[in-house]
C-alpha cells in the first residue's frame, strides 16, 4: 500500500451518518428482520417450517399482529425520512439533496461509475473513484423506498381491505397480495444477501462495516474508498469540520453484536426461502 | 305269629314293585316325559358343572330365572330341543345347537339373509354371529333391559367383541377393520358412550340388527344410493337441503362420484362440524374432489392462513354453505352474484359490490381467469429474476476482486 501522501492523520475519523440517520437505520433494520420472519411463514405456508416460526409468535394469527405492529414502526420510519427531506429541501433549502455527490437522485456518473466497477472486476480497468455515494448504495436506497412504498401500500390495503374496497375495485386486493409477498421476497432476498455482502461480507469489509453504527469511516476507508470525496473535501477545505474523535469501544461492541445477530438471521431466512423454493414447493 | 306280622310288608313291597314295574313300562315304550327345567338343574344348576372337555356347562339358576326366558317359564327343552325326546342322562357330549326360530321365526328369518348367515354357510368354522352371540344365552335379557348386551347403549360394544377384536377381524376378513373404536370417538359414539343419549343412533341404526348387509349390496340401508334416506331418518332438515343442492342432485341423476353424507363426514368418524379442527378438515374432504379450488384457495390468504392454523378465516363451506351446495350461476347459490356481497359480510363488516369482487380463488397462471394478476405475476417473475441476476453476477464478480487488506497484496503480486 503506497504511503498517503500529506495524510494530516492515519488515525483520524470523519462523519459520514449523523446520530438520527444511525437510529432510523437501527429501526429500519429492526422492523424489516421482524417484518421478514413474521410475513414468510404466511407467504411459504405450505413449507415444513412456516407453522413452526410462526408458532414462535404465537401462530398464525399473533404473527399477523405482530407482523402489523413492525409495519407500523416501518411506515413511521418512512414518514420521518420523507419528513426530514422535505424539511432539508423546503425548510433549509440544500438544493443539494435533489443533484451533486451528497444527493441519492442517480446521475450519470453513477452510470459512469457502474461500468468502470464492472471493467474492473474483469480487470480491463483501474477501480473507479467513487464519491459520498457509489451506485449501488443509490440502488439499495431506492429499492429500500420503492419496496416501501410498494410492499407499504399493499400492505395496508391488505390491512384495512373493507376501507380501501371503497377506492379500489376488490380484485385488485388479488394484485396488492401477490406484489406485497413477491416484493417482500425481492426485498429479503436482496437485503440478507446483496446488501449484506456489499456492505460487511464481501472480503475488504468482512465481518462487517461498523460505519452505520458508529456513524465514522477512517482515514483510510475515506481515501482509500472514496478518493473523489475526500480530494473534493479536502479542496473545500471541508475536512476538518468532519474530523471526529474515534467512536468509543462500547459502540464497537454493540454495533458487533447487532451486526452479527442480524446477519445471522437474515442468512437464516435465506436458508429457509432457499429450501421452500427448491425442496418444498410442488 | 312272627309270619303273620310280616304280610302287611310283604304286600306292600309287592305293591311298590308291581306300581314302579307299571310306571316304567309305558315310559320305556311310549312317548318319554320331557324333562323338566329342575331335572336339568340338577346337574347343571352346580356352578362347577363341567363337561368332558372342562368346558364349564354351569346354568346357574338365579341367572336363567332372572332371563326372560326364565320370567316367562321357557323350558330348557323348548331351545335344546334335541333332549326333548332324550331318556338317558348325563345325556350325550355333543347336542345340537339351540334353536331360537321356534319362537323367533322373524328375527332368525331377518337373520338368514344377513352376511353373518352368508358367512356361517360358506364355512362351518366361520366366526361369524349368530343369535346367542349378540343376544346371549341363558341369561339373554329383552333389548329393553340396560344389562341387556342389544341394549341401545351397550350394542356397540356388544358387535365390538367381534368388531373390535384383532384376531376376529383377521379371521373373518373384515375388510374396514376395528371401526368400533372408530366409532367411539365419533359425535354418535360420544353421545351414546358419554351423554348416553337413546336418541343417538348404534350399529344397528344404521346398518339393521338381524339383516346386516355389505354396503356394496343395494338391498342394504347403507349402499351409496341409500345413504342420504338412511341419515335423513334422524337428519330430516339436512336431508332435504341436500336433496336440493348440486351434490344430491348429482346423485339423484345416477352419477357415481356424486358425493353422499359419508363422502365428506365419514361413516364412523363422524365429528362435530363447529370448530377448527372441522374447519381444517373440510378442506381435505372438498379438496378430494375439487383439487384445483383446493390449490388456488391455499394461493390466497384464507387459504394461506389455515396452513398456519389460523381458521378464523373462511374455508370451503363458510362461503359455499355445506348441503345446499349450488353452482355459482343459481341464484340460490350463496356465492351468486346476488347473494355474495351478504356472503362476505359474513366476516368482513365493510362488505360491498367492489369488495366482493376479491376472487378467493385467483389462479395468477390463470390469463383468462385473472388476466391482470397474471401479468402483474409476470411483471414480478421478471423483476425478480432481473435484479438477482444482475446483482447476483456482480456480487460473484466482486467476490473474486475484492481481496481482504493485507492478504490481497500477496496474492496480487
Amino acid at each position: 500500500m503506497p504511503e498517503m501522501p500529506a495524510a494530516p492523520s492515519r488515525q483520524n475519523e470523519y462523519r459520514r451518518f449523523g446520530l438520527a440517520d444511525r437510529l432510523m437505520h437501527g429501526v429500519l433494520m429492526f422492523s424489516f428482520i421482524g417484518l421478514a420472519f413474521t410475513g414468510m411463514p404466511l407467504l411459504f405456508s405450505d413449507a415444513p417450517w412456516a407453522v413452526r416460526l410462526a408458532g414462535i409468535f404465537g401462530g398464525g394469527r399473533s404473527a399477523g399482529i405482530v407482523h402489523r405492529v413492525f409495519a407500523s414502526m416501518m411506515i413511521g420510519c418512512f414518514v420521518l425520512h420523507v419528513w426530514r427531506l422535505m424539511h432539508r429541501l423546503f425548510v433549509k433549502k440544500e438544493l443539494e439533496v435533489l443533484w451533486g455527490p451528497a444527493s441519492m437522485t442517480p446521475q450519470p456518473r453513477d452510470v459512469q461509475e457502474m461500468v468502470a466497477h464492472l471493467r474492473w472486476f474483469l480487470r480491463l480497468g483501474p477501480q473507479p473513484r467513487f464519491d459520498h455515494f457509489t451506485y449501488w448504495e443509490k440502488f439499495d436506497y431506492w429499492a429500500v423506498f420503492w419496496g416501501m412504498g410498494v410492499i407499504g401500500g399493499s400492505g395496508l390495503v391488505l390491512w384495512f381491505p373493507e376501507f380501501f374496497s371503497r377506492l379500489l375495485p376488490g380484485s385488485w386486493f388479488n394484485i396488492a397480495l401477490l406484489v406485497h409477498g413477491e416484493e417482500g421476497l425481492l426485498a429479503v432476498g436482496f437485503i440478507f444477501t446483496i446488501h449484506f455482502f456489499n456492505s460487511h461480507l464481501r472480503p475488504d469489509k468482512f465481518p462487517m462495516d461498523p460505519v452505520i453504527f458508529t456513524g465514522h469511516v477512517s482515514h483510510h476507508e475515506l481515501s482509500e474508498e472514496r478518493p473523489a470525496e475526500f480530494e473534493r473535501l479536502r479542496a473545500d477545505r471541508r475536512l476538518g469540520d468532519l474530523e471526529v474523535p474515534p467512536a468509543p469501544g462500547w459502540v464497537h461492541r454493540l454495533a458487533r453484536v447487532v451486526a452479527v445477530v442480524a446477519v445471522t438471521l437474515g442468512l437464516a431466512m435465506v436458508g429457509l426461502i432457499l429450501y421452500a423454493v427448491l425442496f418444498a414447493r410442488p | 305269629m312272627r309270619l303273620k306280622r310280616l304280610i302287611p310288608v310283604v304286600w306292600l313291597a309287592a305293591c311298590l314293585t308291581a306300581a314302579t314295574a307299571l310306571a316304567q313300562k309305558p315310559a320305556a315304550k311310549a312317548a318319554p316325559k320331557p324333562p323338566s327345567n329342575d331335572d336339568c338343574l340338577a346337574c347343571h344348576g352346580d356352578a362347577a358343572a363341567a363337561g368332558a372337555s372342562g368346558r364349564s356347562v354351569a346354568v346357574l339358576p338365579d341367572k336363567f330365572g332372572a332371563s326372560i326366558h326364565g320370567l316367562v317359564g321357557v323350558a330348557c327343552v323348548d331351545c335344546h330341543a334335541d333332549l326333548a325326546k332324550s331318556s338317558e342322562f348325563p345325556h350325550a357330549e355333543k347336542l345340537a345347537p339351540a334353536t331360537c326360530v321356534t319362537c323367533h321365526d322373524k328375527a332368525v328369518a331377518l337373520y338368514d339373509v344377513s352376511v353373518h348367515a352368508e358367512a356361517r354357510r360358506a364355512q362351518a368354522q366361520s366366526v361369524a354371529a349368530a343369535c346367542k352371540d349378540c343376544h346371549g344365552s341363558h341369561e339373554i335379557k329383552p333389548a329393553q333391559d340396560p344389562e341387556s348386551p342389544t341394549h341401545h347403549l351397550n350394542l356397540p360394544a356388544t358387535c365390538g367383541r367381534c368388531h373390535g377384536n384383532a384376531e376376529i377381524i383377521r379371521k373373518g376378513r373384515i375388510a374396514i377393520g376395528d371401526v368400533v373404536a372408530q366409532f367411539q370417538d365419533s359425535i354418535h359414539g360420544q353421545a351414546l358412550a358419554k351423554s348416553g343419549l337413546t336418541v343417538a343412533p348404534n350399529c344397528k341404526d344404521c346398518h339393521n340388527a338381524h339383516d346386516i348387509k355389505r354396503r356394496t349390496d343395494p338391498a342394504s340401508p347403507v349402499y351409496r344410493t341409500s345413504i342420504p334416506a338412511m341419515c335423513g331418518k334422524c337428519h330430516q332438515g339436512v336431508e332435504r337441503r341436500y336433496q336440493t343442492g348440486v351434490h344430491g342432485d348429482a346423485l339423484a341423476k345416477g352419477r357415481p362420484d356424486a358425493p353422499v353424507c359419508v363422502t365428506c363426514h365419514s361413516a364412523h368418524q363422524i365429528a362435530r362440524t363447529e370448530g377448527a379442527a372441522w374447519k381444517a378438515h373440510v378442506l381435505a374432504e372438498c379438496g378430494s374432489c375439487h383439487p384445483e379450488s383446493r390449490k388456488t384457495f391455499r394461493d390466497t390468504f384464507h387459504g394461506r392462513e389455515t396452513q398456519l392454523g389460523f381458521m378464523r378465516v373462511a374455508t370451503c363451506a363458510d362461503c359455499h354453505g355445506a348441503h345446499d351446495i349450488y353452482a355459482k350461476r343459481d341464484a340460490r347459490s350463496t356465492v351468486s352474484t346476488a347473494r355474495l356481497v351478504s356472503t362476505c359480510g359474513k366476516c368482513h363488516a365493510g362488505s360491498n359490490p367492489s369488495f366482493a369482487q376479491y376472487d378467493p380463488h385467483a389462479d395468477r397462471h390463470n390469463h383468462a381467469r385473472n388476466p391482470l394478476l397474471f401479468y402483474t405475476s409476470k411483471f414480478m417473475e421478471a423483476l425478480l429474476i432481473g435484479v438477482f441476476s444482475f446483482f447476483g453476477i456482480h456480487t460473484a464478480l466482486w467476490a473474486s476482486r475484492a481481496v481482504k487488506p493485507g492478504v490481497g497484496r500477496r496474492s496480487q503480486e
